[in-house]
């Protein structure tokens, strides 16, 4: 039997004697139905459009720049909005070191998390203890950011950066002065920042993982671990895929990062160093930007940002779906 | 040897003894890697309760009825949060006027009406905007609302938030309706009603109670966001009652009077962190207790 509902909208089957404007909306030519999906498609058009608009406005406003430095934009170190010199290398190398950071750290601690979530703790003690993990995520980026400066800061100049510098001073990431604020404190925040949105996709993928594969290795006399090895292969496209999402997150980070990174556009190995990242440089200088060729300049970084975003998060997307979708899980909109 | 005394079948025996020896091996494995994980968890939980704490503890000390109803003053005369309250809650509602409908809408689209290409591209799109970053959000609201108004808007503050809850709003609506079971749309269908009709009166009400949890966990992310904020509501030190002048928030105040060299102003943030806080939180331990049976 087909319904109204399963003949779809875009291609209407059983159009009838008048093909009105009715018609054109709706497979039934209710005109009810043709004003509520006319409603429901404009709404689902607008939003490609605020995408594609998106895209047109920050091209647009950056063109000044994109004529001014071409490709030498990307790879020119030099930023001196004073000279009219503007150069994104180092606000990519500070999005990208601090990003990697962040993933360094928390991903082995989210995995842990989902493994311990899904595979070891009961289901009454899983749900308050995945809430409590997911409460992280609910925590602001600028209350990061004010923990960051206030406890975070001063804990690794007291603590950890005097002892980084003793045992691996002669690596060049451990080098310099030691002030708690730099590329190691905003990497560490963007860990706290990232690992809920990471440990709850993991946790949806190695959900999503048919129990037969959990059982056919315990049934081999595999060990508790070594059952997570298989559950985590077969997961691990999807695994990949909550990564990569982290990452998208990571590198638009904003007010937690601008917050504690430093926010001197320099390039250095040391860790210890303040470094910018793209999101901070904008949330710092957008307002400051008085000439054009500087504005400019700032909605390029933008532009940079959301296109390397968007690509990132669609290859997450895509990754997650598949794993997910194949078992009927639901990937959480992080 | 140890295993010529257990049995007479030597070779079998000895292949015991290498078994149960690697046995132990995969066993202690099992359990530090199974313990590691605990850790892990431990680690994470721990994190939140050190940074809850610490906002409850720093903030309580400052806050009082003057602080939540006061505007702010010069250093050394107090002064308080009142205006980036009022700020905060005209944010959020605008945001949720434009938002929550056009979010619920393209939710409805993508559960009920969309089928094929066109609704997954608009699924994708979706759900790669929600990881669009934020400042990115802001900078476009300055070009397309900021620029032809000339200045600062609460108006615009509100469109940016906005941007950030659709893709939310729209996703969660379209999970919840798909919750909702087919025999519903059918038994309404076979009624004779049209299709709008069974989604606004059978469909739509049998899952608003999760649209409603989707559109309050939309509420409490964008009440913590600053950076769509920083470049279209911009901030104010005043009472201010008019949506074409700039307006201030919680978060924009948190964030100047963290950077501030004050420390009566840091005492104030910590303050301001609590009540924002305490929002957030309730929001999402509320949507909780709510959506206990279905997830």
């Amino acid at each position: 039997m087909r319904t109204a509902l399963e003949n779809g909208s875009d291609k209407p089957k059983f159009v009838g004697r008048g093909s009105d404007w009715r018609h054109l909306l709706s497979p039934t030519g209710n005109a009810g139905d043709a004003v509520f999906r006319g409603l429901m498609l404009s709404a689902a058009l607008l939003v490609v459009a605020i995408v594609a608009s998106m895209i047109f406005a920050l091209t647009s406003d950056s063109m000044l720049s994109i004529r001014q430095f071409g490709f030498a934009f990307l790879t020119s170190r030099e930023w001196n909005p004073i000279r009219g010199e503007f150069g994104a290398l180092p606000f990519i190398y500070g999005t990208v070191m601090s990003s990697l950071i962040a993933l360094l750290i928390s991903v082995p601690l989210s995995l842990g998390i989902a493994i311990f979530l899904v595979e070891q703790a009961p289901y009454y003690v899983a749900r308050p203890i995945g809430f409590l993990v997911e409460l992280l995520a609910a925590i602001p980026s600028v209350v990061y950011g004010l923990w960051g400066i206030f406890v975070l800061a001063p804990f690794l100049r007291v603590y950890v950066e005097p002892r980084l510098a003793r045992w691996l001073g002669w690596t060049p990431f451990f080098r310099g002065s030691i002030t708690g604020i730099g590329l190691l404190t905003g990497g560490i925040i963007l860990a706290i920042m990232v690992t809920p949105i990471i440990s709850a996709v993991v946790r949806d993928v190695l959900a999503a993982v048919p129990s037969s594969q959990r059982e056919a290795a315990l049934a081999l006399g595999a060990t508790k671990w070594e059952t997570t090895r298989v559950v985590l292969v077969n997961g691990a496209p999807g695994i990949a895929g909550a990564v990569i999402l982290g990452l998208g997150r990571a590198l638009g980070e904003t007010m937690a990062v601008t917050m504690v990174i430093g926010n001197r556009p320099q390039i250095s190995a040391s860790l210890f160093e303040p470094s910018y990242t793209i999101a901070s440089a904008i949330a710092n200088e957008f307002t400051e930007a008085t000439q054009d060729l500087y504005l400019s300049a700032l909605v390029e970084l933008g532009l940079i940002l959301f296109l390397v975003t968007f690509v990132v998060n669609g290859i997450a997307r895509i990754l997650v779906w598949n794993v997910t979708r194949k078992t009927g899980g639901v990937a959480r909109a992080a | 040897m140890e295993c010529n005394e257990k049995d007479g079948w030597r070779g079998e025996s000895c292949l015991m003894t290498n078994f149960e020896r690697s046995d132990q091996i995969r066993r202690t494995t099992s359990a530090v890697m199974t313990s590691l994980t605990a850790l892990c968890t431990f680690v994470a939980i721990g994190i939140l309760v050190i940074i809850l704490s610490y906002i409850a503890w720093q903030g309580i000390a400052s806050l009082s009825f003057r602080f939540l109803v006061d505007s702010p003053r010069p250093v050394g005369e107090g002064g308080g949060i009142g205006n980036a309250i009022l700020g905060s809650v005209a944010l959020l509602a605008l945001s949720s006027a434009f938002g929550l409908p056009f979010g619920i809408a393209v939710g409805v689209y993508l559960s009920e009406l969309g089928k094929g290409r066109f609704a997954a591209i608009v699924r994708f799109i979706a759900d790669t905007l929600t990881g669009i970053p934020s400042i990115v959000t802001g900078v476009f609201v300055y070009t397309i609302l900021v620029l032809p108004m000339k200045h600062f808007s609460a108006l615009a503050g509100g469109v940016a938030l906005a941007l950030v809850m659709v893709p939310i709003v729209a996703r969660t609506t379209e999970e919840m309706l798909k919750l909702v079971p087919h025999s519903l749309r059918e038994g309404a269908l076979a009624l004779g009603a049209p299709q709008w009709r069974v989604t606004l009166g059978v469909v739509i009400p049998a899952g608003a109670s999760g649209i409603a949890t989707g559109a309050m966990l939309a509420i409490a992310r964008v009440s913590g966001e600053t950076a769509p904020l920083l470049f279209t509501a911009f901030g104010s030190r005043f009472f201010n009652y008019y949506l074409d002048q700039p307006i201030a928030s919680l978060t924009m105040q948190i964030y100047y009077y963290a950077l501030s060299p004050y420390d009566e102003w840091h005492a104030q943030a910590w303050a301001a962190t609590l009540v924002l806080m305490t929002l957030i939180l309730s929001i999402n331990i509320v949507v909780r207790f709510l959506t206990r049976k279905r997830f």
